[in-house]
């Protein structure tokens, strides 16, 4: 039977704020425990929640971001459930009426087509604190510790229509999101410290069915290759259970990234009954048009308008302008790079050809290359003027990522790198090659007219290795044309 | 609405709060007198009142996004019950 | 001393005629002599309370005091007070020692006060008899075998027996108004919003006011002086200017329009209890107001309204004590679960534990609508009630409870019986306006009070009310026999 996969993700962003959403305690990551917990974050008794501006800023932002409705009277709910990550005994979270409604993410596949990704609504809520079990902290045996310092963290929770239809279109919005996020500026993006975290929705159904399948949930996915992981495990898992006469039951699931093990959240399986209602010690938040005024004037370039213009202004296909625009830094660098080498297209190959290889190596960010924009073009400007060819442009580059020399001109200079474009070398160094080789000129001549341009490579590829490949390829293959056919 | 010894066993574990067995039928019937006299709003007509959250209809006031807290861990957890290397300990959390 | 106002004890400390150090040793004097049996502190701060005395004292000489600098006062125990115990009167909170000021108790230790302790009340404020504490039952000081009245039963206690000047309190449902009403003192609600709710422990957090309690409406001025005002840490708390309530104290009543509720006015109000509030309006007409007859239609349906909304919001404020970060915790807990639920079990009280399944329940799948949002539907009845009333009157004026006191133990079995005497205080919280009670005679040898209800943030109108009554009346000077 043909299956086909429906899947729907949500996904909590942790806003990039100073301060938690309803208390004055700082956000930065990587504090000892339960030192950026204050006594509004550890729920004390009397204690009482202030809203942060910031935060509502940053999701209404969200909102004009995926060209959606912002909801203009918002109500905190309380979402109540016991866990000893959540020190009030509740969530504060939205329901009845989130801050951003329904709007659209649009993606670009590895093939080229397009698809648009349906949001149903984005609400703000607070994050939780962390359990750390044995192992991970020399705890008492069969202890777990709690550390609040996450716990206030403002999220927002984007919940997607059910449109995705496999990992590659889940990755592409996984991906399209953190662009959108990153560019607006109200996440850093940085899924390793769990500033985006997917939970995958997945059902299967018998290809041309119009119901849904039962779906799982597999929870807090915190990267790009684990969420495709995660789902084309699930997918097969749901496919194997139903070809064997199973069937799928609605539950949590959890990914262990690091054995790609899957299994059921057995303690989640109680029925909750989350008993939600609006929190009284908050009031409505309402926005005003001149607060959705000033932040719309704030808006940076999407990247969707900004790849609309890199495809306009620079010729760039639709893929290369999607990748080119896949984050902010990215495309900056992009930017740079043009306006440094006046050649879009040659700054395009280069950035995701060398430049992305050699970060991805060192797992590297763009922001962290040591090769800048001003220096890829510099090396572009003496690749375009035939100072050097492609090939030992590569070189130059490698030394430049080493750092021992700060632009490509010190490089050509220092190593002597400059093409041969002298007439006069270069054919001395030809009728050096076919002195040489007078067999091989023998058979060439002798061949016949279309076997000719294959046979040809093996003298210049002579001629190239005599120069340690400075000679300029063009010249060397015209004069050598001229030379063994006249 | 009268709640019966299985419904108020329901409803106390989702508040975590355990009744003992022999307490559990006068527990429900205590709850179900309070409730029958709440059901006494049953009889008036509310349709198309709005809820009213808070006697004012004031609205909520923003706070700026400026650090005012800083590291208390000592003293907000000297009244902690358990605690070792700044964690509040709990019984294993299985997940 | 120790009988007298706040106001005259702060012309005798300016004048130099005792000290705050003398005052303060005559009541902890007291406090040690007579609270054992009345009950009304759980915790005396006698050490801190000379020091802050001896201070306060050094203040005066340099020139800094204020009205309330040096005057002893108590604290209801659900005030967080940095350094000392907090226990809301539940056993949950028997070890709680709060790292934190309340704002309230905050306004008051910077003003110059003196705290002599924290004072006795139904766990969480969770009753109408202060029988329901962990610290056992208040007794009234008029007759020992009545009940205070409650939340607020010890600090209204103290007050009456002249073991504090003045005390705070709280009130979510009528926990200021009806033991002031009980124990023949001044006691106001303010303004929902007027007072900031931060370091007081939750209860209804759209219902919780907090107020003082004392010996006179200037009293109660003063002390509202204090502790009103906007405050960033509380989102309820309302940024609006603050009058000093002591000036207008005297303002004339004439013109003044009473509402009576006839509502209020039926067959479940004690006769006795009816005739005295019958007589404190004479009193009113004969300053010069006029009286006229009032409806509050869904008057009565406060009683449902509150009791599914009260324990709705306590259901999920007090599912933080949960025996993880603060608080009591079980012995050797064998899961998360066991200690969650033996915590929870053993900490709370029974009444504590009836309005947190009460308020899961109303807000548990499929009954939400029936229940709670019928109940805010209800509440806005309720205070429209209010809004039009006050069309055609200034105030509203009735009873605060339908008898004086009870005796303690006759309702303990009965809480519905119990939850139906609060019928005159209820809807004021749900409304949020601001309440006073003030002696007005005694209904079967026990104290009974007028209860005035003004327009939200007419808090200086109340007391004006309050004193002007006051000025011709002596009800307020009457004290219990010594104990």
């Amino acid at each position: 039977m043909q299956w086909e996969t429906v899947i729907g993700l949500e996904i909590h962003v942790q806003l990039a704020t100073n301060t938690k959403i309803f208390s004055g305690a700082s956000t930065a990551f990587g504090a000892a425990p339960n030192t950026q917990a204050c006594a509004v974050d550890l729920g004390l008794p009397g204690v009482l929640p202030v809203v942060n501006e910031e935060a509502i800023n940053m999701a209404i932002k969200f909102g004009l971001g995926i060209d959606a409705e912002i909801n203009k009277v918002n109500v905190f709910e309380r979402k109540n459930y016991f866990y000893p990550d959540l020190p009030k005994g509740y969530q504060t979270t939205q329901l009845e009426k989130p801050i951003v409604g329904a709007g659209h993410v649009d993606i670009t596949l590895a093939d080229g087509s397009t698809k648009s990704i349906r949001i149903h609504h984005a609400h703000l809520e607070e994050d939780a604190g962390k359990s750390l079990h044995e192992g991970s902290f020399n705890g008492e045996h069969g202890m777990s510790g709690i550390d609040l310092n996450r716990a206030g963290t403002p999220l927002i929770e984007i919940v997607t229509e059910p449109d995705i239809r496999n990992a590659e279109e889940a990755v592409a919005f996984a991906k399209k999101l953190h662009s959108i996020v990153t560019t607006l500026g109200i996440c850093d993006g940085d899924m390793s410290q769990g500033s985006m975290r997917f939970d995958v929705n997945v059902s299967v159904r018998p290809k041309g069915q119009k119901e849904f399948g039962t779906r799982t949930e597999t929870k807090n996915l915190n990267s790009f290759k684990f969420m495709e992981a995660a789902i084309l495990k699930e997918v097969e898992r749901q496919i194997d259970l139903i070809e064997d006469g199973g069937t799928v039951i609605q539950e949590t699931r959890l990914y262990n990234g690091d054995t790609g093990e899957a299994r059921s959240m057995r303690s989640k399986e109680e029925a909750n009954d989350y008993r939600y209602f609006p929190c009284p010690d908050l009031l409505p938040v309402i926005i005003d048009d001149n607060r959705l005024e000033k932040l719309k004037a704030e808006m940076p370039e999407m990247p969707d308008a900004k790849k609309a213009r890199f495809i306009a202004d620079f010729g760039l296909s639709d893929y290369d302008a999607e990748m080119l625009c896949a984050d902010q830094a990215t495309a900056n660098y992009f930017e740079a790079t043009v306006r440094a080498s006046d050649d879009a297209k040659l700054s395009a190959n280069w950035i995701m050809g060398e430049l992305s290889r050699s970060l991805n190596q060192n797992s590297m960010a763009i922001s962290e290359s040591p090769v800048t924009a001003e220096m890829l073009g510099g090396l572009i400007q003496r690749i375009k003027d035939n100072t050097i060819s492609g090939k030992i442009a590569k070189e130059v580059f490698e030394v430049l990522w080493q750092g021992e020399c700060s632009t490509a001109d010190e490089v050509i200079e220092k190593k002597g790198l400059k093409q041969v474009t002298d007439t006069g070398a270069i054919e001395a160094m030809i009728d050096e090659v076919l002195a040489s080789n007078a067999l091989q000129v023998e058979n060439y001549r002798a061949a016949e007219e279309d076997k000719r341009g294959k046979m040809i490579g093996f003298f210049v590829g002579q001629c190239m290795k005599a120069s340690k490949g400075k000679a300029n390829p063009g010249m060397v293959n015209q004069i050598l044309k001229q030379k063994l056919d006249g | 609405m009268a709640i019966d010894a299985s419904g108020v066993k329901k409803v106390a574990k989702l508040a975590r709060l355990s009744i003992d067995d022999d307490a559990v039928e006068a527990t429900a019937a205590t709850i179900s007198s309070i409730l029958e006299l709440v059901d006494r709003m049953q009889a008036v007509d509310t349709q198309g009142v709005e809820p009213l959250a808070h006697p004012l209809d004031a609205i909520q006031r923003l706070r700026p996004d400026e650090v005012t807290e800083e590291n208390q861990r000592e003293q907000l957890q000297s009244c902690a019950p358990a605690v070792e290397e700044g964690l509040f300990l709990v019984p294993r959390v299985i997940e | 001393m120790y009988d007298k106002t706040i106001a005259e004890q702060s012309r005798a400390l300016a004048s130099g005629e005792i000290s705050s150090v003398e005052l303060t040793q005559t009541y902890l004097d007291r406090i040690r002599q007579f609270d054992g049996d009345i009950n009304s502190f759980i915790t005396v701060t006698e050490a801190l309370a000379l020091e802050q005395a001896e201070a306060a004292d050094k203040r005066r000489s340099a020139g800094n005091a204020n009205t309330m600098t040096g005057i002893p006062i108590a604290h209801k125990d659900l005030f967080c007070t940095e350094g000392v115990k907090t226990s809301c009167g539940s056993k949950m909170l028997d070890n709680f020692i709060a790292p934190y000021e309340s704002t309230v108790t905050g306004k008051f230790r910077d003003a110059g006060a003196v705290m002599l302790g924290k004072t006795n009340m139904d766990e969480f404020a969770m009753g109408s008899s202060n029988e329901n504490s962990h610290y056992g039952p208040v007794k009234n000081p008029w007759d020992k075998s009545a009940i205070p009245g409650g939340s607020s039963g010890g600090s209204a206690a103290a007050v009456a027996a002249q073991l504090a000047s003045g005390a705070t309190g709280t009130d979510t449902g009528g926990s200021i108004r009806q033991p002031a009403s009980h124990c023949g003192i001044t006691g106001l609600k303010p303004t929902y919003g007027r007072v900031s709710r931060w370091g007081m422990v939750a209860y209804a957090s759209s219902l919780d006011q907090a107020g003082p309690m004392t010996r006179s409406a200037e009293d109660a001025a003063i002390m509202l002086n204090t502790m009103a005002g906007f405050d960033n840490c509380d989102s309820t708390c309302l940024d609006r200017e603050v009058p000093d309530y002591t000036a207008t104290l005297n303002d004339s009543l004439e013109g003044l329009t009473i509402g009576l509720p006839k509502e209020y006015f039926t067959a479940g109000l004690d006769s006795e209890v009816e005739q005295q509030v019958r007589n404190a309006i004479t009193e009113y007409e004969k300053l010069g107001a006029n009286v006229k007859e009032v409806s509050l239609p869904n008057a009565e349906l406060c009683i449902p309204a509150y009791y599914v909304i009260a324990p709705a919001e306590a259901s999920s404020n007090l599912s933080r004590f949960d025996g993880v970060r603060f608080g009591y915790r079980c012995e050797d807990p064998k899961d998360l679960m066991d200690l969650y639920m033996r915590s929870r079990s053993e900490g709370f009280g029974e009444e504590v534990k009836r309005r947190i399944i009460v308020g899961t329940y109303a807000l548990s799948a499929g009954y939400y609508d029936a229940y709670y949002r019928k109940a805010q539907q209800i509440r806005r009845l309720i205070r429209d009630d209010f809004l039009n009333a006050f069309k055609e009157c200034d105030v509203i004026m009735g009873p605060n409870a339908p008898t004086s006191a009870f005796d303690i133990g006759s309702m303990s079995n009965d809480p519905v019986a119990m939850y139906l005497s609060d019928i005159y205080t209820l809807s004021v919280n749900l409304a949020g306006l601001p309440g006073l009670s003030i002696p007005a005679g005694m209904a079967n040898q026990r104290p009974v009070g007028l209860q005035v209800i003004g327009q939200h943030f007419d808090e200086a109108r109340l007391l004006n009310i309050g004193h002007r009554f006051q000025q011709a009346t002596d009800w307020h000077k009457q004290s219990p026999a010594q104990a």
